[in-house]
């Protein structure tokens, strides 16, 4: 099984935001067809570490690969920054994301969100973007919405169609930033089914959330987050049915 | 046609003021206003568009003079402005001799040049304004897809600020048809101008400024109106569906 | 140093009158704004069909054009009631119209229009709880008016006060066109005659910035002391 390059890959990402350390060296491989799922209470660093794996923030210290091409830095007087934004466009195509707050582009409708990146970063034709566009609209079954604006929809139907959106760039990787978060919970199902879907079909993902169903059920990898570091890391079964730590099992107790 | 004219006349017959002749003057104001208001605007429009971009820009010193430049022209009156340039412009040095000096020896130049400006940094602010109201998320979602600063300007950041902008713009194209009254200051035989003649020539204030009043009042509507159409065709995605 | 050829007292005497123009029609838009804000929210169709159509018109018409027709106006309507005293009672008076008074009067009819969509939209954004709580308490509508309505719709409507003192200030300029002599008029008849307008007319656009920057640490204050217990900075 010699050199299939890993689709991403991070190595002991650390970042600072002033006088506090979020992440104190983090790390991740993300193989073909991995589902891996981030936990961890709000303010342990989880969401940071999914945002510096596109460079939304940028890292203080680490390294990310993806495909094995290494992401180059350079040291300027703000900081740590990219050494060729360019390589970092071509990247963040590969890797496509999904906000909490879906962040559909409001002056557009569903469909003009779809085929925005594809046509414009991808170089797509615009007439294979759309036709892309009404596929992906049927399985995240939103067809009927195309022509709505994202303000005309619920907030379960804005969401599957950012994950319409997602799936257009055709990405390696797709990064999940708690998708369910700012949704109804009647709403969270229709989501979470998609999100299943694209699991079986053999997607690489790694999801920030806090749905437990999910991680135990779809993801290949749990990794639990404290204070910036890996408190416990493995398989749903053993991380989840029997951890180890007195953090990890205060964390999965039921709540009253 | 004839029909037409002793109609017309006919109905003039026994009107001291609304002659045919004051009514021309009225015509001519008219014509030279809407020159005037739409030529700045057009022009400081294309001004406003890289200004405010660049208003942005991390950079101090491209940053600070064009923040410079609209504090001015947004903190003087726009009667200083036409008054600095229509006095000033005799004193560059050589202007008198250059090929430019028959346009510019005429009222109509220096005051489209005080409105063009006063215009352009009244805009730049409305649109600085709504391209930093961008929704945080939205560009997040650009960058995140792989899109360049530039391709995120021209794709998202601008056509969702033009459409925000909307309203306000509005107002400052109203805004610039009533300023532009002041151009019968320096001579213009603006509509305003149209008014003041036929005031001083029949001493008739209130038909002179009322007549006057009425039309600005229906081109105000106008503009109101079309820009109520242009909002509710361009700004249809920020209304949910009841 | 700037020479201002003899031209400095009336300059400065101009930019007296320009400040006391635009406090007077300041005061005078405030109390119209007030009045027009509370007649827009009134239930009487009549009231409420005037203030409508005072605000409609004012913000359809150029404020030079209002000013020329109150001004010249005024003139031949003061003219024309010197006449009648004249012709009926023999009394020979003769009023002169007041340039002053004709701009005081126009600026704050003008603003008066603006100042009144501020305050109805200030009234309309206080919770209606606070009111009630008022009346709960006992308070009359006056007493309401003064302790709670009015101190909490300050709040909503000093950023849109800011905004049309300071569109006011810069409209005092246009008195100069009908004779008053302020500190544009005493600049522009400088530059005429000493053919530098640079000298004159620059000076009097710093000092409308600097009345500008005045006036916005004023503001800023103002706007610290009505968001007390708003959280606001």
């Amino acid at each position: 099984m010699a050199a299939t390059p890993i689709p991403l890959e991070v190595r002991n990402i650390k970042k600072r935001f002033g006088e506090t350390e979020v992440l104190k060296g983090l790390s991740l491989k993300a193989h073909k067809g991995d589902v891996i799922t981030l936990i961890g209470a709000s303010g342990s660093g989880k969401s940071t570490f999914l945002r510096c794996m596109n460079l939304l923030e940028q890292p203080d210290e680490g390294d990310l690969l993806l495909h094995g091409e290494e992401i180059r830095f350079k040291q300027t007087r703000y900081g740590r920054e990219p050494a060729d934004w360019k390589q970092v466009v071509r990247m963040r195509a590969k890797l496509s994301m999904v906000f909490q707050s879906f962040n559909l582009w409001a002056h557009m409708t569903l469909l003009e969100n779809i085929i925005e990146a594809p046509i414009h970063v991808l170089g797509q034709p615009k007439k294979a973007a759309i036709e892309q566009a009404h596929a992906l609209l049927e399985r995240v079954g939103l067809t009927a919405r195309a022509d709505a604006y994202p303000a005309q929809m619920s907030g379960g139907q804005q969401q599957r169609g950012a994950i319409a959106r997602a799936l257009a760039m055709n990405p390696e990787v797709m990064l999940f930033d708690e998708p369910t978060s700012a949704l109804d919970p009647e709403l969270v199902g229709d989501v979470l089914k998609v999100m299943r879907d694209l699991a079986d079909e053999g997607r690489t993902m790694v999801v920030v959330t806090h749905e437990m169903g999910f991680a135990r059920d779809v993801s290949s990898q749990v990794i639990y987050l404290h204070q910036g570091l890996v408190e416990e890391a493995g398989h749903p079964k053993e991380v989840l049915d029997n951890p180890q730590s007195p953090r990890l099992k205060q964390f999965l107790a039921p709540k009253y | 046609m004839l029909d037409i004219s002793a109609w017309f006349n006919d109905l003039l017959a026994g009107n001291l003021i609304f002659t045919a002749q004051t009514l021309g003057y009225y015509w001519e104001g008219l014509v030279t206003t809407t020159q005037l208001v739409f030529l700045s605007l057009v022009i400081g429009l294309v001004m406003a568009v890289p200004l405010a971009v660049l208003r942005g820009s991390k950079h101090p010193w491209i940053r600070l003079p064009i923040y410079f430049y609209t504090y001015v022209f947004r903190g003087t009156p726009l009667l200083i402005q036409l008054y600095i340039i229509y006095y000033g412009v005799v004193f560059v040095d050589g202007i008198q001799d250059s090929f430019l000096w028959p346009v510019l020896r005429e009222a109509f130049y220096p005051a489209l040049i005080a409105f063009t400006l006063n215009t352009a940094a009244y805009t730049t602010e409305i649109f600085h304004g709504a391209i930093k109201a961008t929704a945080r998320g939205e560009i997040e979602a650009a960058r995140a897809y792989g899109m360049s600063q530039n391709l995120m300007m021209r794709r998202i950041i601008l056509p969702s600020a033009f459409r925000r902008a909307l309203p306000a713009y509005g107002n400052e194209v109203i805004f610039m048809l009533h300023a532009s009254a002041i151009a019968s200051v320096v001579t213009l035989m603006d509509l305003t101008g149209a008014a003041r003649f036929v005031y001083a020539r029949y001493y008739a204030p209130f038909e002179a400024f009322l007549f006057v009043a009425a039309i600005y009042l229906c081109l105000t509507f106008a503009i109101l109106y079309f820009f109520r159409f242009l909002e509710k065709k361009l700004l249809a995605h920020l209304r949910p569906l009841s | 140093m700037l020479d201002l050829q003899g031209y400095g007292p009336r300059l400065l005497e101009g930019a007296g009158v320009t400040i006391q123009l635009a406090l007077l029609s300041l005061a005078l838009a405030l109390v119209l704004g007030l009045i027009t804000a509370s007649a827009k929210m009134s239930r009487n169709r009549l009231i409420h069909a005037i203030a409508t159509v005072y605000t409609t018109l004012i913000r359809g018409v150029p404020d030079l054009v209002l000013m020329m027709l109150l001004f010249f106006g005024g003139q031949m309507g003061v003219n024309v009631i010197s006449d009648m005293l004249y012709d009926s009672f023999e009394i020979d008076y003769y009023i002169s119209f007041n340039a002053f008074a004709a701009g005081v009067l126009t600026i704050g009819f003008i603003f008066g229009a603006y100042m009144g969509e501020t305050f109805r939209g200030a009234f309309m954004a206080v919770d209606n709880g606070q009111i009630e709580a008022g009346r709960a308490y006992g308070m009359n509508n006056w007493l309401v008016f003064r302790r709670i309505r009015f101190p909490q719709m300050m709040r909503h409507a000093l950023p849109g006060l800011s905004n049309n003192w300071m569109v006011l200030l810069k409209t005092t300029a246009l008195v100069s066109v009908i004779g008053l002599s302020d500190m544009v008029r005493v600049a522009a008849e400088a530059s005429r005659a000493t053919h530098e307008p640079f000298v004159f007319l620059l000076p009097v656009a710093a000092a409308y910035l600097m009345i500008a920057s005045v006036s916005e640490w004023i503001f800023a204050r103002l706007q610290k002391r009505y968001n007390i217990g708003f959280g606001g900075h």
